[in-house]
């Protein structure tokens, strides 16, 4: 088959990428407001992946990390706490134990984070170690460049393939939508991730920019909406990279509940992919308190 | 109608006003509120200026905030190169601030004299940054091993209210100091003079003072008090002319975070308003205790 031959197969429509932005631009008019404002943050709490993955981490680090997870900040009661952490594998073991008894889970990059250029064996053996730690979610990389040359059929058999290593754990593909070009391969993209058993689909590694836009994760929530028409099956969505101010995330929500419904607004079907952006949420929720506005530098580093 | 030109030549030519927008990390924005007000001067409007609201405020402290460490960290030296810079440009618009000055309701010669002056006054305070660190820092008689030093760092973010009356000179008698030492400000413009504080901006724009380092509002100080004085990352607040009234309110709420306030009732044209006091009001002394070896009969050994 050629490669228009396979994209209709996944029968991915056409993206009217003008239509998108403006669409996706119109999230951002609406209004949120004291009480449900103040729901609306405690709700990007709740969906927060805490993430670290830069080449210079740390045990220490890690740990660091996985206590502010617990402890947001302990001066208001009744927080939540965020969804999951994300490291890499070889933190797992160190992550699952710090965090043990408290909710979190523990989610780790592998198939060759960030870039995926490795043997289809080395990427199971990354996804199988950071599964026997214990992580309970998987966040794995599309093989871009074999997507661009069109060989669908492959991309399509590593998220299976992937998949099927995961066991219990759950698996995210990340797309890196930055480097996919067009609102078309986008979708098509997704496509592709849904129908091989993606849990989840996700932008972006946060390592390339542009990382996630509200354009992006619009035309990937259609897909996992049209899927759960055509299917009934849910599939969860994670925008991550460049959300750092709770306003955007806000536009995040309102984005997630127009297009695919309550039943999304939800840990298990949403996530943020984010380091910076539960500080900024904190502040906001202490200012809704408090009346005054925060500081940085009486929040927990993160 | 060519007769007309040539008798009446300026007349016909409709007179392009200029809009008095606020400068806030190194734009020139409107203010989000959309709002404006006509400061009024002899019977006549001056314009509709910005009438800044409480985001403004944030907006603004969140640029000063971050333009503030790369400020302190530039040298001594640099910082006053370029409060000398600022001085340069200000003395080549000087026409410019006389026709403003006289439209706010100075008289001719007071407007030449508060232009010379602030002109000055930045010289003053250029020479005054690679200097104050010497006349106020100390080395300290202490009875133990250590080599005892105090020097001055700078608070932070400050944000002045700048003279009603002398709306030039004033404010830069409280801005040059401010950021002589490092720190960054957010000044609010003297409500009914608001003209030549806009026009200072510009100079600042275009004296390679980093954006974010000086921020300048224009606004009713009744309205943003409670905003900038309950901040939490606002460091210290300088007060000109205010009523005792305000000036208690804002000292009440500025004790949450038990945050500086200075109040100022200077004359500022007399020669003892430029005092290197002023950037001392907004410094914080830092100790520091420095383990030496034992201090002997043939003394110290560092």
């Amino acid at each position: 088959m050629n490669q228009s031959q396979i994209a209709r197969v996944f029968k991915s429509p056409v993206i009217d990428q003008v239509g998108v932005v403006e669409r996706a631009k119109r999230f951002t008019t609406r209004s949120i407001k004291s009480e449900a404002k103040m729901q609306g943050l405690e709700m990007v709490l709740s969906m927060i992946d805490l993430t670290t993955l830069e080449g210079m981490d740390t045990e220490g680090k890690v740990k660091q990390l996985c206590y502010k997870a617990q402890h947001l900040h302990d001066s208001i009661d009744g927080l939540p706490t965020v969804a999951a952490i994300c490291v890499y594998p070889n933190f797992v073991g160190l992550a699952k134990r710090c965090l043990a008894g408290s909710g979190i889970n523990v989610a780790s990059v592998a198939t060759a984070f960030p870039s995926g250029n490795s043997s289809l064996e080395i990427k199971l053996a990354d996804v199988s170690m950071a599964v026997s730690e214990g992580a309970d979610e998987i966040d794995m990389v599309i093989s871009r460049g074999r997507f661009h040359r069109g060989e669908y059929n492959f991309v399509f058999d590593e998220i299976a393939a992937v998949k099927a290593a995961c066991g219990e754990a759950r698996l995210k593909t990340i797309l890196e939508t930055g480097e996919l070009g067009s609102l078309d391969k986008v979708r098509l993209a997704s496509d592709i991730a849904i129908a091989a058993g993606a849990d989840f689909i996700k932008t972006s590694t946060g390592k390339i920019q542009p990382a996630a836009t509200m354009p992006v994760t619009l035309v990937m929530l259609e897909a996992i909406r049209d899927h759960f028409q055509k299917t009934g099956l849910m599939v969860g969505m994670k925008p991550a990279g460049g959300i750092s101010k709770s306003k955007l995330a806000l536009h995040y929500l309102i984005m997630v509940k127009e297009t695919l419904g309550d039943a999304w607004l939800d840990p298990k079907w949403f996530r943020f992919g984010a380091s910076s952006l539960a500080n900024d949420v904190l502040m906001q929720i202490e200012k809704q308190r408090t009346g005054a506005y925060q500081a940085a530098n009486y929040f927990a580093i993160d | 109608m060519t007769e007309s030109n040539e008798n009446s030549g300026k007349s016909d030519r409709l007179e392009v006003l200029k809009t008095y927008k606020m400068y806030i990390d190194g734009k020139f924005p409107r203010t989000e509120s959309a709002r404006y007000y006509q400061p009024v001067v002899n019977g006549t409007s001056l314009g509709n200026v910005c009438l800044a609201s409480r985001k403004d405020v944030r907006n603004s402290v969140v640029a000063a905030r971050s333009a503030q460490a790369a400020w302190a960290r530039r040298t001594a030296y640099n910082r006053a190169q370029i409060l000398y810079r600022i001085a340069e440009m200000l003395e080549g618009r000087s026409q410019q601030f006389l026709d403003e000055l006289i439209r706010q309701g100075m008289e001719a010669d007071s407007a030449e004299t508060q232009i010379t002056q602030s002109i000055d006054r930045l010289i003053y305070y250029a020479g005054w940054c690679d200097k104050y660190q010497q006349v106020f820092s100390s080395v300290n008689p202490v009875a133990s091993s250590h080599f005892n030093f105090s020097t001055l760092e700078p608070v932070g973010v400050v944000f002045a209210v700048a003279s009603r009356d002398c709306p030039l000179l004033g404010l830069i008698s409280l801005i040059a100091p401010v950021i002589a030492s490092g720190n960054t400000c957010v000044v609010l413009a003297s409500e009914n003079s608001p003209l030549s504080a806009i026009t200072f901006a510009e100079v600042l724009a275009t004296s390679d003072v980093p954006g974010g380092v000086v921020n300048i509002l224009t606004g009713r100080v009744e309205e943003l008090s409670e905003h900038f004085s309950r901040h939490l990352d606002v460091n210290a607040i300088a007060c000109d002319g205010l009523g005792v009234d305000l000036n208690t309110t804002i000292k009440e709420f500025a004790s949450e975070t038990i945050k500086r306030v200075k109040i100022y009732h200077q004359e500022w044209s007399a020669e003892a308003a430029a005092n290197p006091y002023l950037i001392q009001d907004f410094c914080e002394v830092k100790t520091t205790w420095h383990p030496i070896e034992q201090i002997t009969e043939s003394g110290a050994s560092y």
